[in-house]
Order: structure tokens, then C-alpha cells, then sequence
């Protein structure tokens, strides 16, 4: 089974929410995220920031999802490491 | 997993908190809540002052002018208020969509845009309908046959002293001024309401 363990997004978000609040959100799409947040630059009205997505299994989808919801744009996924772990039979 | 939805129904106080930051809005409801509060405040004290020097009224009279006015105060603060609150944030929202060049209607930006105005509107409206129901509870009181050993006119006119006291305290405390200078402040300015009353009525 092929598992999604760590994304690097690049986003254009609004200056609100704040990246905490940013971060909490996406943390909030799994049960075990880890996110992290780096600002690229910053304009008048919106900032270009680098995300940091880790798990046992991310859900491209909903992190997406919730990248819309807080008005943001995911311009490119510039990192992915994906792992195949073979479900262990149980006897 | 989450539903970042189910979550956000599940708490509307702090989505509305949410909504609130991500505008900017926070002082701007402050500062409604305040501005129509005393106006609420002035209004009652304007109609009570004016009914006390003017030949005796029935206190049904009374109330219902003052109910009235209470009424369009709330129905104007409601409305004024939700109309430019409506269209400052679909300005704003459409500034940050051409900075964004994308499109934000599913975003929580356009939900705050549908949302923030109606709680803007509904605090500008609630501040003055409540704050003058208070000042004329004693009027209602004594239709109801409470006494009280003060007149009527005289506890409404004491109730609304202290709330413009306390306006003044509010605002004080908010801007790191001594409360008292601050409450002191609009008391003069209610001394002056009077005052200006007196001159057209009496004089």
C-alpha cells in the first residue's frame, strides 16, 4: 500500500489568517500532522509561504481542501515522499 | 479524520472570532457598539428631559415615544450598518482576489464577507434597543405599579446618567486614559444635552 509521508507545498496565502492559525488548520485535516511553515516573501496584500506536511498517511485532498477554505492558492507541490508498505498478514 | 466543517459548526463563537480577525473587524464593532450605545443613551435622556419640562404626560404617553424612537434607532443602526459593512467587505474581498488572481468565493474570506456584516449589523442595532430599554425600565416599572422613591422620570433620567458614565469608563479603560477623567467627559457632554434642551424649551 503506497502511503503519502511527507508534502512540500508552495502557497500564495491572504496575510489572514496568520500562519499559526494556517498551520493549525491544515494540522487539524489528520490525527498525527506535522506542519511546519517557512514565509518566502511578502507583498501588500498576500505572502508566498513554503508548508511542511508529515504523517503516517496525508490526505492530498483534504489538505487541499482546506488549503481553499482558508482562501489560500497551492501553486506547486515541490516535495513528495511517498513509501510502499506491505500490510503484514496477521496468522 | 476531522471534518474541518462538521468542527467549525460545532464552535460558532469562535468561527465568528475567526471571521472577525481575518477582516479586521474587532474595533470596528467596538467602536458601533459604543457610537450607537450613546446614542441610544442620548436620545432616552433627550425625551425624558424633554417630557420633564414639558406639562405632565401620561407615563403610556411617555413609553411610547420613547419606544418609538428606540425602535428606529435599532432599525436604523441594523441597516446602515449591515449596507456599508456588506459593501466594504465585498470591496475588500475583491481587492484580494485580484491580488490572489484566483478566484476566493469557497474560501473562509467570502464566508466572513457574508457573515461579519450581519454581526456588525445586529450589534449596531442591539446596542441602542437595549441600551434604552434599561433606561426606560423604570417608566414600564411604574405602569406596572412598582414605586419607587424617586418619579419615574427621575430613575429613567439616573439610569441613563450612568450608563453614559459608564460609557465613558469603558473608553477610558480601552484607551489607557484615567477612567474617571473619561467618565467625566461624557458626563459633560450629557450636562450639556440638557443644558441645550432647556435653552429651546424653556427659553
Amino acid at each position: 500500500m503506497v502511503l503519502v509521508k511527507r508534502l512540500v507545498l508552495d502557497i500564495l496565502k491572504p496575510h489572514q489568517p496568520k500562519a499559526l492559525e494556517f498551520c493549525s488548520k491544515i494540522a487539524e485535516v489528520g490525527d498525527d500532522y506535522a506542519v511546519s511553515l517557512k514565509v518566502l516573501g511578502v507583498d501588500e496584500e498576500t505572502e508566498t509561504i513554503e508548508v511542511c506536511i508529515e504523517g503516517y498517511n496525508l490526505d492530498f485532498e483534504s489538505i487541499q481542501s482546506a488549503i481553499v477554505n482558508m482562501s489560500s492558492s497551492l501553486h506547486s507541490v515541490d516535495v513528495v515522499d511517498v513509501r510502499n508498505e506491505q500490510r503484514k498478514l496477521s496468522e | 479524520m476531522p471534518n474541518l466543517e462538521e468542527a467549525n459548526l460545532l464552535n460558532p463563537v469562535s468561527q465568528i472570532r475567526f471571521y472577525l480577525q481575518i477582516t479586521h473587524s474587532q474595533g470596528i464593532i467596538r467602536r458601533y457598539f459604543v457610537v450607537n450605545g450613546f446614542d441610544g443613551a442620548l436620545t432616552m435622556l433627550g425625551l425624558i428631559i424633554g417630557f420633564l419640562f414639558s406639562p405632565p404626560s401620561s407615563l403610556q404617553i411617555i413609553i411610547n415615544a420613547c419606544m418609538g424612537a428606540t425602535i428606529a434607532l435599532a432599525v436604523s443602526g441594523t441597516s446602515s450598518a449591515y449596507v456599508s459593512e456588506q459593501a466594504e467587505l465585498r470591496l475588500a474581498l475583491s481587492n484580494l482576489q485580484d491580488a490572489m488572481v484566483t478566484e476566493l468565493h469557497k474560501g473562509v474570506h467570502a464566508e466572513a464577507a457574508r457573515w461579519v456584516p450581519i454581526f456588525i449589523a445586529l450589534v449596531n442595532g442591539s446596542a441602542p434597543l437595549i441600551i434604552s430599554l434599561l433606561i426606560i425600565s423604570p417608566l414600564w416599572l411604574a405602569t406596572q405599579g412598582m414605586a419607587f422613591f424617586i418619579t419615574p422620570l427621575q430613575g429613567a433620567i439616573f439610569i441613563a446618567i450612568v450608563i453614559i458614565f459608564l460609557f465613558g469608563v469603558f473608553l477610558g479603560r480601552l484607551s489607557g486614559v484615567t477612567w474617571l477623567i473619561s467618565g467625566i467627559k461624557t458626563l459633560l457632554i450629557a450636562a450639556l444635552t440638557v443644558a441645550l434642551i432647556y435653552l429651546f424649551t424653556k427659553g
